[in-house]
């Protein structure tokens, strides 16, 4: 009886002593739901609550808009947030982000264009060429001049209707070395663009939607995020991708400005970008990872690395968005697009 | 005064006290509304208005010279209104005989008639807009039938484009004109068309004569009810218009996302409200309403 309750007073007390801790460890991670942060729960939430022993609180967010408005509030509820590329570029610019601890978060096997000193990437996605083996067997367009070869590759094509990627492939397809982009020619895209016109079944405005002329067949050839395609794809699509010419765009990781535990939110975020949790990633998502040393964990089977995105062999292939490009000409080059497909 | 006399002034002050406590019951029962659409609707509404004229905290109309500077927005405005006009004349002309026959049928007939109609009405837009898709595209339905009967050889592009969310819109707006114009043709004494027929008007003339002036109330406020919803769709050009179709709406759209700020967004919404009204207005000088509605409360 007596040691029962010394026993019942010793648990009482363990569990006091650890309540405050337990809050004091308990940081919010939001991303964009669905099977993507599902993935980064698995690949990387769990085992860094485990390793570092604290709560990851998770919430959701629609982009940039959120985050400003917390900001600007001063209420703000996540310590960590996943945005998209070029809104990492301009919140930087607004000044919406605490600044990363690069004593803290390593960057070994991260592309220098892909850590700034506001944000860093988390993952790549590409956007690439799709198009369907039933018409083109396994011989369709290598590239974005294929592409916009209509004798040698007869058919119908898609391209996005937004103006970052669709401009970038357009120079490409006109002979433009893909390391030299940036600054974008914007005539000369127009240009290109015009010669594909005609040809193109339909400028996809979502993700959903470039997927779904690429299942359907509407589009013979679509240049498509690889995810979207890979997924479909894998539902029986009759369609292949290849990566020759592929566009590199990321998700990033910021402390927006403000953050209640901003300091273990650079811990997070390192562990985050590490090559060992970054090495979970392609086996639960159609995503690469961001550090090209996950590649030499022995994590990843050799087999899989020819489809993955960032893979060393496929990365060769690829250019990286500028963002800070785009977030100074997103405006004024999405004018000049809109006024394009409206004649 | 006489006991008549002071009975007629109590009588008087019960009703006038009857009539006060009527008007107060009344205004109990709409204020819930007023503050609703006071809240709800011009609060924000007025904030947009005000936002659409601030640019980085100070005055500017920035918002507004970018639609005269940006040759984007003309043509978006006039593939709106383009777009608008056409659904609409094509829905008086499509729906017309539709709610004539309805209104013509026996009872049982018309209820099942009416039902017919209301069934696609009750499906929801993105559906429809998504069956459209199915039956239109290069390997849909249409297509492959035309293909297969011989008809034609390489598939029609009748999706994808301005086509495609013409037909998308036809098919959800018909229920819009058909619903008020049958409720007024049911209205109608057909005893005004049998006089017209007995004193030697041919059924053309009776018709054209008589059913339809005395119809006209109804199509009035059907095709207002059309056009005015036409002038804000977004799904069905979305999803239709394969980025060739860009309608008012889908810029607001647009512009929240790539500026980042309501006013951008919210002064197209300013301009395509005070088109509207000007719209309306122009309508309400051809069609005078108020005299439409005493017609049809006759």
């Amino acid at each position: 009886m007596r040691m029962f309750s010394t026993f019942r007073a010793a648990l009482l007390l363990s569990i006091a002593a650890a309540l405050p801790a337990a809050a004091q460890t308990t940081i919010t991670f939001a991303s964009f739901g669905g099977a993507y942060q599902a993935a980064q729960r698995k690949a990387l939430l769990d085992p860094i609550e485990k390793a570092l022993n604290i709560t990851i609180k998770e919430d959701t967010l629609t982009g940039i808009a959120d985050v400003r408005a917390q900001v600007g509030a001063k209420a703000v509820k996540w310590d960590v947030a996943d945005l998209g590329g070029v809104s990492c570029a301009r919140g930087a610019a607004e000044g919406l982000f605490e600044p990363l601890d690069y004593s803290v978060i390593k960057t070994d096997g991260i592309d220098k264009a892909m850590a700034s000193k506001d944000w860093i990437g988390v993952i790549y996605y590409s956007t690439v060429i799709a198009y369907n083996t039933q018409k083109y067997g396994n011989n369709g367009p290598q590239s974005w001049a294929d592409f916009w070869d209509t004798k040698k590759f007869p058919g119908t094509r898609s391209l996005g209707r937004g103006a970052a990627e669709t401009f970038e492939i357009a120079l490409m397809a006109d002979g433009v070395d893909p390391q030299k982009l940036y600054p974008l020619d914007v005539d000369r895209a127009l240009k290109s663009l015009e010669k594909i016109k005609k040809n193109v079944v339909a400028w996809w405005a979502s993700g959903a939607q470039s997927a779904q002329l690429l299942k359907d067949g509407e589009a013979d050839m679509v240049a498509i995020w690889n995810g979207r395609a890979g997924a479909v794809i894998k539902d029986g699509a009759k369609a292949t991708i290849n990566y020759n010419q592929g566009i590199f765009n990321i998700d990033c990781l910021v402390i927006p400005k403000g953050a209640k535990n901003a300091a273990l939110a650079q811990k997070v975020i390192a562990m985050m970008v590490s090559p060992e949790l970054q090495a979970n990633i392609p086996a639960l998502i159609d995503y690469g990872p961001i550090n090209s040393k996950a590649f030499d964990t022995g994590k990843i089977p050799e087999a899989a690395k020819a489809s993955i995105n960032s893979s060393p062999v496929n990365a060769a292939k690829q250019t990286n968005m500028n963002f800070d490009y785009w977030r100074e000409n997103l405006n004024k080059l999405t004018e000049r697009m809109d006024a394009f497909l409206q004649q | 005064m006489t006991a008549e006399a002071v009975a007629d002034r109590l009588n008087a002050a019960g009703i006038r006290a009857d009539a006060r406590r009527e008007k107060s019951a009344l205004a109990a029962l709409t204020a819930p509304s007023f503050v609703i659409l006071g809240l709800m609707l011009f609060i924000p509404v007025g904030w947009l208005f005000w936002l659409s004229f601030i640019e980085d905290g100070a005055f500017s109309l920035e918002n507004y010279t970018r639609m005269v500077v940006e040759p984007a927005y003309r043509s978006i405005f006039l593939t709106t209104l383009e777009l608008s006009v056409l659904v609409t004349v094509l829905s008086v002309l499509l729906g017309y005989p539709v709610a004539y026959m309805i209104a013509m049928l026996p009872p049982r007939a018309a209820s099942i008639t009416l039902t017919l109609v209301l069934v696609p009405f009750w499906t929801a837009i993105l559906v429809r807009t998504y069956a459209w898709l199915v039956l239109l595209q290069r390997r849909g339905v249409v297509n492959s039938v035309l293909m297969s009967w011989g008809i034609i050889d390489e598939p029609l592009q009748l999706v994808h484009n301005f086509t495609g969310t013409a037909i998308g819109m036809l098919h959800i707006m018909i229920p819009f004109l058909v619903l008020p114009l049958y409720a007024n043709m049911r209205a109608i004494d057909r005893d005004y068309v049998r006089a017209a027929a007995s004193l030697g008007a041919s059924p053309v003339t009776a018709f054209f004569k008589v059913y339809l002036p005395l119809s006209i109330p109804g199509l009035a406020a059907g095709t207002v009810m059309v056009f005015i919803i036409c002038l804000g769709f977004y799904i069905t050009p979305q999803f239709l218009g394969g980025g060739r179709v860009t309608t008012i709406s889908m810029k607001i759209q647009q512009n929240v996302a790539t500026y980042f700020n309501w006013g951008a967004a919210s002064s197209l919404g300013v301009v395509l409200f005070l088109s509207t009204i000007l719209i309306f207005w122009g309508f309400s000088r051809l069609f005078p309403l108020r005299r439409i509605t005493e017609v049809g409360g006759s």
